[in-house]
């Protein structure tokens, strides 16, 4: 399989003399997880309609894999499973049948086509809605039906645009599992999301933008070293509580910790100088320490000052 | 690289997809059921009322049955089925979001409208085939046999519900509000082309050529014997000259390109218009 990959080349969006994108070039190569946040009105939506044929481009091109996706849409899409605003499901078809028309138009093998189905059914947990008229769901029922189609095929690329939005916190934290067992399987996913907790949770890399404008593209632990005002934050999952004097005698004499405290019995928030080497030697020496790490990441409120930091600077 | 290494549909397996379940879609809309309920009720209140008064307007002769019966009542069917099914097909695509879960797949855009056309049209001919039925069942019963004539006019209709599918379609394609492009496509239909019809016969005594509802007369005008001429000029003397106006009649020959021109221009149109048209 070759490297998924999502080239966006001076992508520019105007609508008389508002310009909703500018100039956007963003070029995203290997399977990874890349959030896409901004603002409200930044461009992000407009952005991922051009990638997926909803709305034309005034200029410039959005390439998937290699395909221009306005002058070959079908092999620019072959592979890209979709999830743009919240989309209507024609109102009297059963999710069954609704799956069964996008994986026919898809090409899955009707030999297939069951087992996908089913699949996918199972990972967004309707199985026992599927002979059930979609018209009566509710808005998140309906998400995780187009979540399902959005599976069927096993794209390598997916767009996702607010995925969790209408959907309840079980359903939130479903769609963020998915997200991440994509990830595993080598899928490329390019997500725009306003919850940053979401992103710095699943995502491996963040693309800001703001009128339009691409303010920063880089990885998560990168963009938080460079950008966030209050210096780089880690949350550590611990397996095993620490008592305080541990954190003030050991945690926080480690080379480049600024300060260490307990959130709560089993996490930990270290803020520290430094790129990615010094948070990466930071984990090192917990281990040697013998403190039981169950999760090392950036901090939510670490892309958040990045978030604000950015955007307040464009206004 | 073809559509099979890229793991894709066809265009022709994805046309036939889009049809089966926009098909669906229609086939269990409540629209389609008070279509058929409506069909039923006229006819079995003609039914009833030619039992009971035996009416010569009816009973006279084959054609008589059959221009009276079908030639009188289809063309407003006809507008019926295709505001129901056709009035908000591609608005609704934008207004209700269900544009949303389509157009993003690797299907193009033609596809989905072609699709959705032949869906339309589909389920429109099952409302037209039912009116037929009940025509020809009463025409049967009452010894009319069934004139070459009636299968004529069963095509024109068929012709016209095709060409003003596609017109609505067009309109359909203008709009992203379904109410809107349903009563655009109700007014065109039940006013705008009649009164230009009349307009250029009375006022400008030009042949309304240019209109698709002139054209429709050759469905009822195929059931008269013999078939009405091609003009006829008003009545200039005595106290009818008040009240007379000329009129015109498409040929069949007319009638049929009339059609034709119609349906392959607002199809290019339409589907050119859904083409270009931004989900935003």
């Amino acid at each position: 399989m070759t490297n998924p990959s999502i080239d966006i080349v001076n992508l520019t969006k105007t609508y008389g003399s508002f310009t909703a994108v500018a100039n956007l070039n963003i070029k995203i190569e290997g399977p990874k997880c890349v959030g896409f946040l901004g603002p409200n009105g930044a461009g992000k939506t407009t952005t991922l309609k051009m990638l997926t044929d909803l709305i034309m481009p005034s200029s410039g091109q959005a390439l998937i894999n290699g395909e221009n996706v306005h002058t070959h849409k079908r092999a620019a899409l072959a592979s890209v499973g979709t999830l743009i605003e919240t989309p209507e499901i024609y109102p009297s078809l059963t999710p069954r049948e609704a799956l069964n028309m996008v994986a026919e138009m898809r090409g899955v093998p009707k030999a297939e086509r069951k087992k996908q189905i089913d699949e996918a059914v199972s990972e967004v947990r309707m199985g026992e809605w599927m002979d059930k008229r979609v018209g009566k769901f509710s808005k998140g029922m309906k998400q995780r039906i187009c979540i399902a189609a959005a599976l069927l095929n096993d794209p390598t690329i997916l767009l996702l645009d607010e995925p969790t939005t209408g959907l309840d916190p079980r359903g939130m934290s479903e769609v963020r599992d998915i997200v991440k067992s994509l990830k595993k399987r080598n899928r490329l996913i390019f997500m725009s999301s306003h919850i940053l907790s979401e992103v710095a949770d699943v995502c491996d890399e963040v693309a800001m933008i703001d009128h339009g404008k691409l303010l920063v593209y880089d990885t998560l632990p990168n963009v938080t070293a460079k950008f966030s005002g209050d210096g780089n934050v880690v949350e550590v999952g611990l397996l095993k509580s620490v008592d305080l004097a541990f954190v003030t005698s050991t945690v926080s004499r480690i080379s480049g910790v600024d300060t260490a405290e307990i959130i709560d019995d089993k996490k930990l928030r270290i803020k520290f100088t430094g790129g990615l080497d010094v948070q990466a030697s930071i984990l090192s020496d917990l281990l040697k320490q013998n403190v039981s790490v169950l999760s090392y990441r950036p901090a939510a409120s670490a892309l958040e000052d990045v978030y604000l930091n950015l955007i307040k600077e464009t206004l | 690289m073809s559509d099979a290494s890229r793991g894709i549909a066809s265009t022709f397996t994805q046309l036939v997809t889009m049809t089966k379940y926009s098909f669906l879609n229609y086939l269990r809309a409540r629209r389609f059921l008070v279509m058929v309920l409506l069909v039923a009720i006229v006819n079995v209140v003609l039914t009833a009322a030619v039992a009971y008064t035996r009416s010569a307007v009816f009973l006279n002769s084959a054609l008589a049955f059959y221009g009276t019966w079908w030639g009188g009542f289809i063309d407003i069917f006809i507008l019926l089925t295709v505001v129901f099914f056709g009035g908000d097909a591609i608005s609704g695509e934008f207004q209700n979001k269900t544009g949303y879960y389509l157009v993003p797949n690797p299907i193009r855009r033609s596809t989905i409208y072609v699709g959705k056309y032949l869906a339309a049209f589909i389920a429109s001919t099952l409302i037209l085939a039912l009116f037929a039925a009940f025509t020809l069942a009463n025409g049967l019963y009452y010894g009319m046999g069934v004139p070459t004539q009636f299968l004529e006019s069963f095509l024109f209709a068929w012709l016209y519900l095709l060409t003003a599918l596609s017109v609505t379609f067009m309109f359909s394609s203008l709009f992203k509000t379904t109410s809107i492009s349903i009563l655009i496509t109700v007014l065109l239909f039940l006013f705008v082309f009649n009164v230009v019809d009349e307009l250029s016969t009375v006022l400008l005594k030009i042949e309304p050529w240019f209109s698709i509802t002139y054209a429709e007369g050759i469905v009822a005008n195929i059931l008269t014997n013999p078939f009405p001429p091609h003009f006829v000029p008003a009545v200039t003397t005595g106290a009818a000259a008040r009240f007379s106006f000329p009129t015109y009649n498409a040929s069949i020959i007319e009638g049929l390109a009339i059609m034709a021109i119609y349906l392959v221009a607002t199809a290019l149109l339409g589907l050119v218009l859904f083409e270009r048209k931004e989900f935003n």
